[in-house]
């Protein structure tokens, strides 16, 4: 009786899920969505906590408690320019919580024997696995995103040999634990494993370079669902089992979806070790500086702005960083007071996480009506008087189409090199995140306004008013 | 080969299908041009300025008729210029071949080519000889003016020494080229404007030329094949009704322009709305000529009726003939380029060709209209095609099934990562729940991929019932860890749903 509520709360926990994925196909449905969510989880835990096998409640109601706790701060005092940073950190926990729970599971003596012994190893030993993965290569991500570690990649010689021999050496290890007759020996089997999981997980994020982060974050998104799917059929829980699956395969879509807006091969990404088939970024020949650049005043583009009716924003993750979003929608109000069209466009890829930019003009209040993706307004660029880059380097950067041996050659870009005025707002000459010197600095019609995204959107601003 | 312009002979036309610049440039394209005199009288054109830019001018109808091998005209032709085609002539005219299936039959009976500008199908290719965009363009233009003129008071509202003007306000029914361009210069003259129309997707288009789009709280999608308007359904016309009764007691002119291709223009404007209106009000009906959007209007007449001034002119572009000859013209010159792409002035008409299959309504006297419907080079919902980069092309055409075939892959990776062979059970609500999330996900917008991250992250934290089994263990250890790691989950879940209502919270459509 007890275990069919049980089995039933967690089919409904499931199906709860399932919807809550489905609520943020729009924006309406959006917030239901989350509730469904909310909802999902309270019942699965809730149904869990009152398990009669569950006695030790002091302790796990502490933790339950800190742990809500600590989340709810979490998620008020993020910036939303900070969202990377929080959600890479949180896809390490869950990855810790899976290497823990593994281990734990390991310590318990169970009952089984023969083959089912054998496939429940085999369980605990990947759901570990991928857990130290998840978990060590969220870290390294938190630490690059929030600029506590160098975000230039770090390519150790023979890198794809030492991934190799990892990969070998663990698979070795599975087997030795698997077979090991004595349970410190096994012991002896997993640390090792987690530890050079950990190494990889750490390796495998930090010789990813510059504008892929997008990538690396969603890919850990998936790895931390397989991480949660694979320890459901370690406990022999469908519940983690569904739910791991759902978000496994929503990370792996939505890797896909930025390798695709990137030009970049999918499965090599999957696989992990990407962004070194370019070679080193920043080559002789990319670098080459191809003129001079025209700096103009935060005044002189007030004046352009305020002479021309067609007018494009293309935000990057430079006006996240500058906090510049309020400033630039102002600036977008005034234009548009003044029956100037002003739109903004948004690359698939902008930002340091699928969907960046979308959450920061949300935040700043702009409508979605006026924010455009790269297939919408690509080919209104022509017929545009003046585009305005914030902060974005290598999303507009006409060598992706034009230089065959750059490094982001093929990559759709927006191409606002076609407007009659580009003004890219930018705080010096230094190279995107892809280290990849950009020629739009130097097209004729290209203006440079030097100096803090928001410092210099504020003065314009000011100029306008 | 020989082109001949006759002087267009339908009461009050005042067009002309040739201006000097188009003659010069016809004959570069090899042509010889014929031009019977005065032809251009009514545009401003006398004959000496055809002969200097190189035309011959006849003095007869009859003579040019004979003597072209192609015509090109505004209007269908009369039944006594029908008299004078012949076998083997190409005749280029307005034709409606819709409308006119008697014209049609006389004119294949003759054994000529007819080329009919108004069959030019709407694909972005065909935009420059687009004849009756241009022509609508000005008509929308002439029907303010025609307005303005019979309006007693300013468009713009001012305030003067000698008191306070209201600005009028000018309702636009059907955003089409006509309807934009009214609304365009109706807000050039100061008025307040607001446009309408059942395909939502002019709504921008409205807007950025100054005019307020009035939209029904209904949701239906107006938009046909080829960037016209369909008929709508019966609750549809209800609610769009009762919008107009509300805004005719408002506005001060009404100008409507909305044809359904094919059918009689639908009726918006009843009696009672007319009656409704303020005393001194003008309607202008453009789609007079086809049964005419208000019930009163007179098709070619302004009548006043119940105080408003009804305007149905059918003529609207030859009323302001030297503009509309000069786009026709231009228009009729790229038709002409078209036709002769070896610029040897000898014509052909490719039926291979999309443009001229479209237009080309009789070939040798054997009906060839209707043409098969247009390839959708133009997207009812979003005109905006994606910019040709080559390597984003090739991803595309992966999408679909090898979309389909590499998320197989990627589970079978999964499995391999995650399942041992023989939990069959399990296994099959793994794959299972990988197929639930490809199909679920792939639905999400793309600003909503942050949130979708977020949500996942804070679902991801269920891993807190696997610690949540174990917390109760007699080994000490065990119970740390666990603890831990309901710990880390819960700052999961918590954080994951919180910071994703933070976000949702944001997103919310501000009037624009």
């Amino acid at each position: 009786m007890l275990i069919g509520i049980s089995i039933t709360s967690y089919l409904i926990a499931s199906v709860l899920f399932i919807l809550s994925l489905g609520g943020l196909r729009n924006q309406e449905t959006a917030r239901s969505g989350n509730y469904y969510g909310m909802i999902g989880m309270a019942i699965a835990i809730l149904v869990t906590v009152l398990n009669p096998n569950v006695e030790a409640y002091g302790l796990l109601i502490v933790a339950l408690l800190m742990g809500g706790f600590i989340g709810a701060i979490l998620a008020r005092r993020v910036k939303m320019t900070g969202m990377p940073e929080l959600v890479a950190i949180l896809h390490s926990f869950v990855g810790l919580a899976a290497i823990l729970v593994g281990y734990n599971n390991f310590i318990e003596p169970n009952a089984l024997t023969g083959s089912e012994l054998i496939v429940h190893n085999v369980e605990v030993f990947l759901g570990i696995l991928i857990g130290a993965v998840t978990f060590s290569g969220s870290l390294v991500a938190f630490g690059k995103l929030s600029g506590r570690v160098s975000g230039k990649p770090v390519l150790l010689p023979a890198r794809h040999w030492l991934n190799l021999a990892i990969g070998l050496i663990c698979l070795g290890l599975g087997y030795w634990f698997v077979a090991a007759g004595s349970s410190q020996e096994a012991m002896g089997a997993l640390v090792t494993m987690t530890v050079l999981a950990l190494i990889f997980g750490i390796h495998m994020v930090l010789m990813i370079g510059g504008a892929d982060m997008p990538v690396v974050v969603s890919m850990l998104n998936s790895y931390s669902g397989w991480a949660a799917a694979t320890t459901g059929f370690m406990l022999s829980n469908n519940l983690l089992i569904v739910t791991g699956a759902l978000v496994g395969s929503s990370g792996a879509i939505l890797s896909y979806i930025m390798c695709e807006a990137m030009n970049r091969d999918f499965l090599s990404v999957i696989a992990g070790g990407f962004g070194t088939d370019t070679g080193s970024p920043s080559t002789e020949k990319s670098s080459e500086v191809k003129g001079e650049v025209t700096a103009v005043t935060a005044q002189e583009v007030a004046d352009l702005l305020t002479s021309s009716r067609r007018v494009i924003v293309v935000p990057g993750y430079g006006m996240a960083v500058a906090h510049a979003q309020h400033t630039v929608f102002e600036i977008a109000n005034t234009l548009r007071g003044r029956k100037i069209d002003v739109r903004f466009a948004i690359h698939p890829v902008a930002g340091r996480m699928p969907g960046h930019m979308n959450v920061l003009l949300a935040e700043a209040k702009v409508p979605y009506g006026l924010v455009f993706e790269m297939d919408e307004i690509n080919e209104d660029f022509d017929k545009t008087d003046v585009v305005i880059v914030i902060g974005a380097n290598d999303i507009v950067n006409p060598s992706a189409l034009e230089d065959p041996s750059s490094p982001i050659a093929g990559m759709p870009v927006l191409e606002v090199w076609k407007a009659k005025t580009v003004i890219v707002s930018k705080r010096g000459m230094a190279t995107g995140y892809a280290g990849v010197d950009n020629p739009l600095f130097y097209k004729e019609n290209t203006r440079m306004l030097f100096g803090d995204a928001k410092k210099m959107m504020d003065e314009v601003l000011k100029a306008l008013v | 080969m020989k082109i001949g312009i006759p002087k267009e002979i339908y009461p009050g036309e005042k067009r002309v299908a040739l201006t000097t610049e188009v003659a010069e440039k016809l004959r570069q394209l090899g042509f010889s041009v014929l031009v019977q005199t005065g032809a251009g009288l009514d545009s401003e054109i006398s004959d000496k300025e055809y002969l200097q830019s190189g035309c011959e001018v006849l003095s007869s109808a009859q003579s040019v008729w004979a003597a072209s091998d192609i015509i090109l005209k505004v209007r269908a032709p009369e039944p006594q210029e029908i008299n004078l085609l012949k076998s083997g002539q190409t005749l280029v005219a307005f034709i409606w071949p819709g409308q006119n299936p008697d014209l049609m039959k006389l004119l294949s009976a003759t054994g000529v080519s007819v080329v009919a500008m108004d069959s030019v199908p709407r694909i972005s290719r065909a935009q420059k000889l687009d004849a009756l965009s241009s022509m609508a363009n000005i008509a929308g233009y002439r029907a303010v003016i025609e307005a303005a003129h019979h309006f007693g008071r300013f468009f713009t509202g001012q305030i003067t020494a000698a008191g306070k003007v209201q600005p009028a306000k000018v309702l636009v029914i059907g955003a089409g080229v006509a309807g934009l361009s009214a609304i365009g210069v109706a807000s050039g003259l100061g008025a307040v404007v607001r446009g309408f129309d059942t395909r939502l997707e002019v709504k921008d288009q409205v807007t950025s030329l100054g005019g307020e789009f009035l939209e029904l709280d209904f949701k239906e999608e107006g938009a046909g094949l080829g960037g016209y308007a369909k008929v709508m359904s019966e609750e549809f016309i209800r609610a769009e009704m009762e919008l107009f009764a509300k805004q005719a007691r408002e506005v001060d002119i009404i100008i409507t322009t909305a044809l359904i291709p094919g059918k009689p223009a639908p009726r918006l404007i009843t009696t009672e709305m007319v009656k409704s209106m303020k005393a001194g009000s003008v309607i202008v009906d453009m789609a007079a000529e086809q049964g005419g959007n208000c019930e009163l209007t007179e098709a070619g007449k302004s009548v006043v009726k119940f105080g408003v001034t009804l305007i149905g002119y059918t003529d609207l572009p030859s009323r302001l003939a030297r503009q509309s000859s000069q786009l026709y013209a231009n228009n009729l010159l790229r038709l002409m380029e078209e036709l002769t792409p070896a610029k040897n002035g000898v014509i052909d008409l490719n039926m291979d060709d999309e443009v001229i299959r479209g237009a080309t309504v009789i070939k040798n006297g054997v009906i060839t209209w209707p043409a098969p419907a247009p390839k959708l080079s133009m997207a009812p919902i979003v005109p905006k095609v994606a910019a040709p980069v080559a390597s984003k092309k090739i991803h595309k055409k992966k999408s679909g099934s090898a979309r389909a075939v590499l998320f197989t892959l990627i589970i079978l990776a999964g499995i391999g990562f995650s399942a041992p062979p023989h939990l069959m059970e399990q296994l099959t609500v793994f794959v299972l729940s990988c197929f639930v999330g490809y199909l679920v996900v792939w639905n999400v917008k793309a600003s909503l991929h942050t949130p979708l991250m977020s949500v996942t992250n804070a679902v991801s934290g269920i891993i807190a019932v696997g610690a949540i089994l174990q917390i109760s263990s007699p080994n000490p250890t065990v119970q740390i860890l666990a603890a831990v790691a309901i710990l880390v989950a819960t700052i999961n879940i918590v954080g994951g749903f919180l910071v994703t209502q933070r976000m949702l919270e944001m997103f919310r459509q501000k009037k624009g």
